[in-house]
């Protein structure tokens, strides 16, 4: 574990280089920590896959103060936060929604139905929220579905995209340019600055996807629209040590 | 109709701003705000309003606005131009300076000069409802503001106050220097160690210029390239305000105040917070310097800055006779601490 100055208003705290669930395990405690017993002077926390970001008020302490109260926390051990949730989110895989899903099944030589099913089939860990408001950055993809981003990033693709590169798979709350590869489409809205949780997802949480067809998928979207249709996260078991 | 400020023309891109979002950017919500925290500052001081009030911020071209008010009082603090006022209050505001305007007055912003950004105080500030906490626009998202975007033609901006008594108005006593020669401080890092020592040297010897591709989510620089010691993908990390990050191209992109939370390329080095005001100010075509200072420099900057933006509002002179106004006590307790606590 490293503190890194980030200027003068933050501070890293780098528990490695890598994506990693046992870092992200740490990454995700040290947040919880933090949280749960804010040290003076720090505004808020961003965790990410394998660092978490300490936002401070130059004003009101230092970076040698919170590098300190950060030592104290992760040495106490102490862990309270809020829960995981586990959730399952529809996703339709149709050749439509899915620009990219013919390539991918190409260059794996699996075959659409079989990229599909092993993605589907994946239990995913959302490591952080980031490049756009409530936009999941979750692992891992089996190995044999890893493929490198694509040369030539989409401009945009629309709201709701599900896309994958390397060992990851992100959903696209918003139209966003992506270099990623889409493979299927999800009806459900990931954020809203109306909710009192404005994303959806949180990093730590659980997420399965379900397939779904096409009249379900416009069935869905014209019901999270119109705000009728709210996914249910179940509260899984309590946080493992990290 | 509603009381407030009607847009005529809505300038390049004008946005309401207060000191931005804090708490949201672990759901990925940017923090926004000014992109130069010190005339936004000092713009809402001169009409007696808290550091956080919302403002219009003005990059590159200014709005021209109708108070269908009873009055308003406002300031405009960035650039020469200042204010020009049609109507029955006909007149030429300099920049720096409150001023009183009633209903039917026509106030157009002046061209900018040699800086990029300019702040419009409204007395009460712009009562547009929070989002997230703040009233910032973060347009990327349509967050905050009046409808999530730059002003358009026709908007209504609502004021808090709809009439605002006559008293002495209020001019900071020199013009604000905008600094646009000053070298701007950096702490290396996070991950100066992603670079060679000679791209170190390079970022702190050479002279860079701010490209045309430069926006409230940072400005791309260009200059002398600086090489990646392996490679210039990392495993994405935090970003803040100010962050230096350097792309596949080896030209830095300065990050600011709509920069996303998170992002995949190498930060060579962190402008400081007291600096950040000094890069958000500066055209297109500006140069930029860097040179090297510890974090506990930095700090010891920013609070030194707000010392002196503190003893600019404290020096603030009547507008009619030059006479010093004692208000330093009443903004002190406003103006430092302006960051509100965001945990959840």
């Amino acid at each position: 574990m490293r503190f890194i100055a980030a200027g003068d208003t933050a501070v890293v705290v780098e528990f490695g280089g890598r994506i990693d669930r046992a870092l992200s395990a740490r990454v995700l405690q040290l947040a919880r920590q933090v949280r749960a017993a804010p040290p003076a002077g720090v505004i808020e926390v961003v965790p990410t896959f394998r660092s978490l970001l300490v936002h401070y008020d130059p004003l009101a302490t230092s970076g040698k103060n919170v590098v300190a109260s950060l030592r104290a926390l992760t040495a106490s051990g102490g862990d309270k936060g809020r829960p995981r949730r586990r959730w399952i989110i529809p996703a339709c895989y149709a050749p439509e929604l899915a620009p990219d899903l013919a390539e991918v099944a190409e260059r794996t030589g699996l075959g659409a139905d079989e990229v599909v099913a092993r993605h589907a089939r994946t239990l995913f860990h959302v490591y952080m929220i980031g490049f756009s408001p409530g936009h999941p950055y979750m692992g891992d993809l089996p190995a044999e579905l890893a493929l490198p981003r694509r040369n030539d990033p989409r401009l945009r693709v629309p709201a709701g995209s599900i896309a994958i590169a390397s060992t990851l798979s992100v959903i696209h709350p918003a139209e966003n340019p992506s270099g990623w590869h889409v493979i299927g489409a999800t009806p459900i809205r990931l954020f809203d600055a109306c909710w009192e949780r404005p994303s959806l997802l949180a990093p730590g949480d659980a997420v399965r996807f379900d397939p779904i067809g096409l009249p379900e998928y416009e069935a869905i979207r014209t019901a999270a629209s119109a705000g009728t249709y709210l996914p249910v996260g179940e509260e899984i078991e309590s946080w493992p040590r990290g | 109709m509603a009381a407030g400020l009607k847009v005529v023309s809505p300038g390049l891109s004008s946005t309401i701003q207060d000191l931005g979002r804090r708490g949201y950017q672990d759901a990925g919500v940017p923090v926004s705000g000014p992109l130069d925290r010190v005339s936004f500052t000092l713009a809402n001081a001169l009409v007696g309003n808290a550091a956080n009030a919302s403002a219009i911020e003005i990059r590159m071209q200014g709005p021209v606005l109708d108070v269908i008010a009873a009055s308003v009082r406002v300031a405009l603090v960035g650039g020469t131009g200042g204010l020009i006022v049609e109507g029955e209050d006909s007149s030429a505001i300099a920049p720096g300076r409150s001023v009183r305007l009633r209903c039917g007055s026509r106030l157009r912003c002046g061209a900018l000069g040699d800086v990029a950004c300019a702040y419009l105080a409204v007395e009460g500030g712009i009562a547009v409802p929070m989002s997230l906490s703040s009233a910032s626009t973060y347009a990327r998202s349509r967050i905050g503001g009046l409808h999530g975007d730059v002003l358009q033609p026709g908007d209504v901006l609502p004021v808090q106050f709809d009439d605002v008594p006559r008293r002495p108005e209020f001019a900071l006593v020199q013009p604000l220097a905008a600094m646009l020669d000053a070298p701007i401080r950096v702490v290396l890092g996070p991950q100066d160690d992603a670079f060679t020592e000679d791209a170190i040297k390079t970022l702190l010897s050479a002279s860079y210029v701010i490209s045309s591709h430069a926006d409230r989510m940072g400005f791309r620089l260009q200059g002398p390239k600086l090489a990646h010691a392996k490679g210039f993908n990392i495993v994405s990390d935090g970003i803040v305000a100010g962050s230096i990050q350097v792309p596949g191209s080896g030209e830095p992109i300065v990050l600011l105040a709509d920069a996303q939370t998170t992002g995949g390329y190498p930060k060579i080095a962190t402008i400081i917070s007291a600096d950040v005001p000094l890069v958000g100010r500066r055209r297109p075509g500006a140069s930029v310097r860097f040179s090297a200072v510890t974090q506990e420099d930095g700090e010891a900057a920013r609070g030194a800055q707000e010392q002196t933006i503190a003893g600019w509002i404290g020096g603030f002179v009547n507008v009619a006779d030059q006479s010093r106004i004692d208000h330093s006590a009443l903004y002190s307790a406003n103006l430092v601490g302006g960051v509100s606590d965001g945990m959840d």
